[in-house]
């Protein structure tokens, strides 16, 4: 058996009452390739925060080159070890020129003359990797362009100065690369592990991962569902295997697609297909998180560019920062949407404020004993019913949605999916973006996102996991 | 030219045009007795600010350090001279103190600007208890340090120099201080990269407190007698030259050399303002504007390069 790089054996991590992985056994060979593919939330990203230290296992064994780790496996001790990672989100610190950063992960890099020492181990390295970079060593973080920025994190992961390189993580590194330094980066992958560094690398471009890994790994739910030779892989069999077996539709026929256009809009940040909603539709977002979904609603919420007819309203699914006003009362986060509504020779109507409150807590069924509580007493799901109140008491004759249910209770879903509907049939017209892809069946229509664009719309029809996947995953970069 | 080059260059020549509006108002002033008694306050405000600059490079705020500063000059006055062991202790102590603070305000993730000013009242609080009414008596060595007569260039002008080159040696060029700025930039990344942002937070507020130290001792070596209101300008003074000196309160952007110039233009600021006749009342409004019109000059070359 080939000695391996990074060994994990049944890999548990719980965030409350939320598995991100349920058990993980996974073996990454010296020199091997290994590509990691799965859709929003399959744990791809958690696993490589366990893998680089920044988290804790909740269980498991995780060892390197046979040495057990499993209690004392933190972020220094990943870099001693030479397992390095580039996030998705840059880890470079912008104040900092090309150089400084290089000495942030190399300890070693001290004393007398580290800066020369510095300089010379990143432009080695992106000149090795990316010829042409045009990046100097002394350029500051904050002046360079963002492909320039992931070409230098890349390049500082790849330099070595005391301890091997044993494991480099690569999560979309791709994602703001241009056609030929993403296929320079490919083509020095295979050079990498040809000196024996195991890669494992995470893209959303199925191309780039069937052209350039050894062995294709395929998360779902937490764990791993496949495992299997790169070669053995179609861009087909590697769809469905993440995807699950189809769902039964709980929709009805398809919403005869005459009603009057309520909102028309093509996404700013790509492509030139556009999207479109009419009176009483409920359309979903889709495709994989941070394509473009929420910048879309965003931009339809600020009538940007966008034709909109009626009155707008916006849940949003980050509650804390962007949903519920913390010190205020249940009572006083539902109506404020309503508040113009609620005038009285330019005061606030506190009786009808009340009513409307009281009314909407009654038709959410909000678990509270009295509307003027703190927002805070009630359970997250119970928060979010109270921002769907605050978007239905409103006048909206379109309502946005943020992927709304993230951490939300199934029961409670269930209760929101009835008032959804009920309300589309009275006429409104809602926008849903959604990251599960469950809650597409709930939906007349949907549009699948990628880079920014619309690149698939569905009818109620053909909303399967697989046609859904096979759209949010590219052949290759644009 | 490059922008960033002017931007760097803004607190220097802020500092050559005040120098010289000083000079045309009060020709007297350009010799070395002049240039001296204009600048030797300036020792004791550089060094705060120099204080206040380590915080904000891990983008937190010290509204404290003027308070600090009079407590350690009536600490100075009073226990340094009567029982010098007693005195070194003291100090030591609330330099620890300082690294405690920061401990606290990482850990349990707490507003730096509410911590610092409820300390604030603690420090005048104990200072205060230490020296009711203004009054004990600075260490001779003190007094014979900051009115030493140098050959040719005056003593405040050397301090300042070599305050802000080993500084910038230390925060600016050395391996360590890349750390400490880089947790102003991104402590995510830090994290990441395995470095403790505790320790480095700690090491932050700990140096810190020792210029907050260092200023107080320097201050009492020039005003000879301890007072625990003497410095509670200095809170203001010290942020206003963190940021005159190209600073910024986020993303660990600082320059300790433009810190100490900043520092030097606000002191030579208030001397230009009385050689003016402008009455006290008006100087600090007279200094906001000074800083206003400076922080405008440098959004006004940010502008253009963002435009760019």
């Amino acid at each position: 058996m080939p000695q391996h790089a990074i060994r994990l054996d049944g890999v548990e991590k719980s965030f409350g009452a939320v598995r991100a992985l349920a058990g993980v056994d996974l073996v990454v060979a010296a020199g091997e390739c290994l590509g990691l593919v799965g859709h929003n939330g399959a744990g791809k990203s958690t696993l490589m925060h366990v893998l680089s230290g920044n988290l804790t296992p909740s269980a498991g064994m995780l060892s390197i080159a046979g040495v057990p780790h499993s209690g004392s496996w933190t972020a220094a001790a990943a870099q001693a070890q030479g397992v390095r990672c580039v996030f998705q989100e840059l880890s470079l610190c912008p104040n900092l020129t090309v150089a400084e950063n290089v000495r942030i992960v190399h300890r070693s890099l001290k004393g007398f003359g580290w800066k020369p020492r510095a300089r010379a181990l990143i432009s080695a390295k992106l000149d090795e990797i990316f010829p042409d970079h045009g990046i100097g060593p002394d350029d500051e973080i904050a002046d360079l362009a963002i492909g320039q920025r992931q070409m230098a994190e890349i390049a500082r992961a790849f330099t070595v100065t005391e301890g091997a390189l044993r494991l480099v993580i690569l999560d979309e590194p791709t994602s703001s690369l241009d056609a030929v330094t993403a296929q320079q980066l490919l083509a020095y992958v295979k050079k990498e592990t040809a000196r024996g560094t195991a890669i494992i690398l995470i893209s959303h471009l199925l191309g780039e991962i069937l052209s350039t890994t050894d062995r294709i790994v395929v998360m779902k739910d937490g764990k791993t569902v496949a495992d299997r030779k790169a070669a053995e892989f179609t861009r087909n069999s590697l769809v469905s295997a993440m995807g699950s077996e189809a769902r039964e539709h709980t929709r009805g026929a398809a919403k005869n697609a005459t009603g009057e256009v309520m909102v028309s809009a093509q996404p700013r940040s790509g492509g030139t297909a556009s999207l479109q909603a009419r009176r009483g539709e409920i359309i979903g977002l889709t495709g994989l998180a941070g394509h473009g979904q929420t910048r879309m609603l965003l931009q339809i919420y600020e009538r940007r560019q966008a034709e909109v007819k009626g009155a707008l309203a916006f849940i949003a699914g980050d509650r804390q920062s962007d949903g519920v006003f913390n010190l205020w009362s249940i009572g006083r986060n539902i109506t404020t949407r309503s508040l113009a509504a609620l005038r009285k020779g330019g005061f606030i109507d506190l009786g009808a404020e009340e009513k409307l409150a009281e009314a909407w807590k009654q038709r959410m069924a909000i678990r509270t004993p009295d509307v003027d509580n703190n927002i805070l007493t009630l359970s997250g799901g119970n928060q979010q019913k109270a921002l769907f109140a605050r978007a239905l008491a409103s006048d909206a004759a379109i309502i946005l949605m943020d992927d709304p249910m993230r951490g939300v209770d199934i029961g409670t879903k269930q209760e929101v999916y009835a008032m959804i509907r009920a309300e589309a049939e009275k006429g409104r017209t809602f926008i849903w973006y959604t990251t599960e892809i469950e809650e597409l069946t709930h939906c007349d229509r949907a549009y699948v996102f990628r880079d920014g664009a619309i690149v698939a719309s569905l009818g109620a029809d053909e909303l399967t996991e697989e046609r859904v996947l096979q759209a949010s995953f590219a052949e290759h970069a644009a | 030219m490059n922008r960033r080059f002017l931007r760097q260059a803004l607190p220097f020549l802020t500092l050559a045009v005040v120098l010289a509006a000083t000079f045309y108002v009060q020709p007297r002033t350009m010799s070395y007795f002049g240039l001296n008694l204009m600048l030797q306050y300036a020792v004791p405000i550089a060094l705060a600010t120099i204080a206040q600059m380590f915080i904000i490079t891990v983008n937190d705020l010290d509204l404290s350090i003027g308070p600090f500063v009079g407590l350690v000059s009536c600490v100075g006055a009073t226990l340094l001279f009567e029982n010098p062991a007693l005195g070194v202790l003291v100090l030591l102590v609330l330099i620890a103190a300082y690294g405690a603070i920061g401990a606290l305000i990482h850990l349990r993730n707490l507003p730096s600007i509410v911590v610092t000013l409820g300390l604030s009242f603690v420090w005048l609080g104990i200072a205060v208890m230490i020296l009711p009414s203004p009054g004990g008596k600075a260490p001779d060595w003190l007094k014979a340090l900051m009115t030493v007569q140098t050959p040719w260039v005056p003593f405040p002008i050397i301090a300042a120099i070599v305050i802000g080159v080993a500084v910038h040696l230390a925060l600016m060029l050395s391996s360590y201080g890349v750390i400490a700025r880089g947790a102003g930039g991104n402590p995510k990344a830090l994290t990441r990269a395995g470095w403790s942002m505790l320790r480095t937070k700690v090491v932050m507020y700990m140096l810190a407190g020792l210029f907050g130290v260092l200023s107080g001792l320097a201050l009492l070596g020039l005003t000879t007698s301890g007072d625990a209101h003497v410095a509670d300008r200095y809170t203001l003074y010290s942020i206003a030259g963190v940021i005159l000196g190209g600073g910024e309160f986020i993303g660990g952007r600082v320059s300790p050399l433009g810190a100490v110039v900043g520092a030097l233009t606000l002191a030579l600021a208030g001397s230009f303002l009385i050689f003016l006749k402008i009455s006290p009342d008006w100087q600090i409004g007279a200094q906001g504007a000074i800083l206003i019109i400076v922080l405008a000059l440098r959004a006004l070359v940010s502008y253009g390069e963002q435009k760019r």
